[in-house]
């Protein structure tokens, strides 16, 4: 696949997800800090947009914690994230 | 492409949507042993039947006693009296059986200590046709939706249902005779075009809450169905009822539980006055969702809103004790830190009703079968969940009864499509030879425009009319000039352009698709609301209000009737409400009061 189609395939499950905060923070991600990450990093964010939302939000709400310390690099800057 | 080359694939049923109503209808056909196809846009867990936390209602009387005829009464009353009262007796007598029934497909709902599913309150749920609270909602914890799904898909799974993920149903077939033959669908991955021909077809794709600026709903609710069935020539029923709920992040439209106001939360204006105090003197800021949403839109209205654009009202909460907020609403400082920028122990919330639920829809009857306008069934189509108008809900949804809707209609659906084909109702009818023209050459305007009107700025255009023209709090003016403002958006969507012409993952084109299906849910909305000059339910006008002669506004002399749309000409019609239940009296009309 190309990389113009691996993008837009995550583009659509990032922002086309069960519950609306999810659509909105990781579609803020995607175009804001999905470009700067590295490859690991990258492939840590393709695997969380994979999960669905009621295991993501727990991550991102910090009532759980990761158990892969990129992963937890990741979901901190999830964190981050605000919603214009 | 053209039509004689796209591919064809044959089913007994398709169903468009794997949600709560779609997985739940698709479990009756698969265990019939009927060839099933299910299409959704995304994976079926990720559907938005996930995003409902509250519960689903049914009146098992574990806790006190309970009787579905009360159930009953409490729908008809929220629907305001709009709602088909055979449709609603259906509903909740059926209710403890489909409930049970997910017990038994797995859901792990919440017990007493007996064992038996525990039942808590919710607002509207009445014993003894309105005397006092009983407990009727039945949840799993605070995954209700997410539960229900992963149970239904399991059993799925099991019964060997056919799932085309990342598909995204285009158009309805229909032949000279008006018979539904199914859908042309087009594959994410690949870019094809393929029709599913079948004997009957489900619709089970949702509601549009994306038309608002403003809503709580997460981006895929784009009223696909809504878009298809009008394309198709089917009318769209009460389209004007939407509910709102008061408390969405501005902006955002993020949720806002009420807890924030149960636990002291204030609702402020640009001048900081708790304005509430002057609307509802005794509730104050805990007084009925619809009366809070007025008096907000009342006060933005009036130039008292906050903000650079004076458009949205504050949700205070910095007179609390910090410590309060993190043990009692932890979730919503991450929300309003998340979504707003403010940390709400520092600052208050900017807030606005927003959109959460559509009443109106495809018009159904309580088997599920689609309706023309005498009632009579259109051969072939059926359709369940939040794109159907049974009509349950009527003017106005009784919380927990949506997550009912999906299992009672979903199953009644399945089990009117399996009566049908059995009786040899309907059948593999042969395609006509222009089936897939249409949507196709809608395809082919979409590769080749030129010098035409951006997706996302026409979308948010929409959106922005949408809410200032037709939202919680309705007047006359506005709604006339929406109704053009509208028509000429309608102008933009038929010219989009998109840059990218790729066949494989074009998202691009896929979000212009949905807005052809947005556009068909706002002419609709904003013309059935134009139109009903009272206020009923979610629907409430300016010049229509409170009158000993007309309470809240509700005018059962000419209004009592549901609105039916036709995209055809743009023209509306009416039908009666269906007032003689299967088995009871009749709820006669009465004033609405809580
Ligand atoms: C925040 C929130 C909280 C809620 N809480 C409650 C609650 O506590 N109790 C309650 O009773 N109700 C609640 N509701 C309402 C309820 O969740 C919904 O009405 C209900 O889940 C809708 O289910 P559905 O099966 O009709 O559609 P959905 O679950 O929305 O599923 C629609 C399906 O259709 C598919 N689809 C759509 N278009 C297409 C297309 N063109 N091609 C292919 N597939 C398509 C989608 O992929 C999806 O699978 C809540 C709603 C919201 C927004």
């Amino acid at each position: 696949m190309e990389d113009r189609e691996k993008l837009n395939r995550l583009r659509w499950r990032c922002t086309r997800r069960a519950m609306l905060e999810m659509d909105l923070l990781l579609g803020e991600f995607l175009e804001t800090i999905y470009p700067t990450l590295d490859p690991a990093q990258a492939n840590a964010f393709v695997a969380l947009a994979d999960r669905e939302d009621l295991e993501l939000w727990p991550l991102i709400n910090g009532s759980q914690q990761c158990t892969d310390p990129i992963e937890a690099e990741v979901v901190a800057l999830l964190r981050n994230v605000r919603v214009k | 492409m053209t039509t004689q080359t796209i591919p064809v694939r044959k089913f007994d049923a398709v169903i468009v949507g794997a949600g709560g109503s779609g997985l739940r209808a698709a479990i009756q056909l698969s265990e019939a042993g009927l060839k099933t196809a299910v299409l959704s846009k995304v994976f079926p867990t990720r559907s938005h039947t996930v995003a409902a936390q509250g519960g689903v209602s049914a009146s098992l009387g574990n806790s006190e006693e309970d009787h579905w005829h009360w159930h009953m009464y409490d729908t008809v009353k929220g629907s305001d009296w709009l709602g088909d009262q055979d449709a609603i007796e259906y509903m909740c007598r059926m209710a403890p059986e489909v409930v049970v029934e997910l017990e038994h497909f797995g859901m792990p709902f919440d017990r007493t200590d007996e064992g038996k599913i525990y039942q808590r309150p919710f607002g509207g749920h009445m014993s003894n046709f309105g005397e006092k609270p009983v407990r009727r909602a039945c949840a799993a914890a605070d995954r209700t939706g997410h539960a229900m799904l992963h149970a239904l898909y399991q059993r799925n799974v099991r019964a060997n249902t056919q799932f085309f993920v990342e598909w995204m149903a285009l158009d309805l077939i229909r032949d000279q005779t008006g018979q539904v033959l199914g859908v042309i669908a087009l594959e994410m991955e690949t870019g094809d075009v393929v029709a599913f021909h079948a004997k009957a077809t489900v619709f089970a794709c949702g509601g549009a809450g994306r038309i608002f600026y403003s809503s709580t709903n997460a981006f895929i609710n784009t009223g696909d169905g809504l878009g298809m069935a009008a394309r198709a020539g089917i009318a769209l029923e009460d389209m004007e009822f939407w509910q709102f709920h008061p408390t969405g992040v501005a902006g955002a439209g993020v949720l806002i539980t009420e807890g924030v106001r149960g636990e002291g939360g204030i609702l402020r204006n640009s001048t900081n006055e708790r304005f509430m105090e002057r609307y509802a003197p005794n509730a104050k800021d805990l007084a009925s969702r619809d009366v809070v949403s007025r008096a907000m839109v009342t006060e933005i209205n009036e130039g008292r809103g906050c903000g650079p654009n004076k458009d949205f009202v504050l949700l205070d909460i910095t007179h609390l004790d910090p410590a309060t907020i993190m043990k009692r609403l932890p979730g919503i400082r991450e929300i309003s830190i998340q979504f707003a920028g403010i940390d709400p122990i520092k600052a208050p919330i900017p807030v606005v009703p927003t959109c959460h639920y559509q009443m109106g829809g495809v018009p159904t009857n309580y088997k599920g079968q689609v309706v023309g306008d005498d009632h009579s069934p259109v051969p072939g189509f059926y359709a369940a969940g939040e794109v159907a108008c049974a009509s349950v809900h009527g003017a106005n949804r009784l919380g927990t009864n949506s997550l009912l809707d999906l299992l009672v209609f979903g199953k009644s659906s399945g089990d009117t499509v399996i009566a049908d084909i059995r009786a040899g109702k309907i059948g593999l009818q042969p395609l006509p030879d222009d089936f897939a023209d249409r949507t196709l050459a809608r395809l082919n305007r979409l590769d080749h425009q030129t010098g035409g009107s951006d997706v996302s700025e026409t979308r948010l255009e929409l959106q922005r009319t949408m809410q200032k023209h037709c939202g919680v709090f309705r007047f006359k003016d506005m709604l006339v000039e929406g109704v053009a403002k509208i028509l000429d958006i309608e102008k933009a969507v038929a010219v989009t352009q998109i840059k990218d012409k790729s066949k494989v993952w074009n998202t691009a084109r896929v979000e212009a698709l949905e807005l052809d299906n947005l556009i068909e849910v706002a002419k609709a909305t904003m013309v059935s609301a134009e139109a009903r000059k009272e206020s009923r339910g979610a629907h409430v006008r300016d010049d229509a209000p409170d009158t000993p002669a007309n309470p809240n506004g509700r005018d059962d002399v000419n209004w009592h009737k549901h609105t039916l749309w036709h995209r055809d000409g743009n023209r509306l019609s009416y039908k009666p409400v269906i007032m003689k239940p299967l088995s009871v009296e009749t709820i006669a009309l009465k004033t609405r009061s809580y």
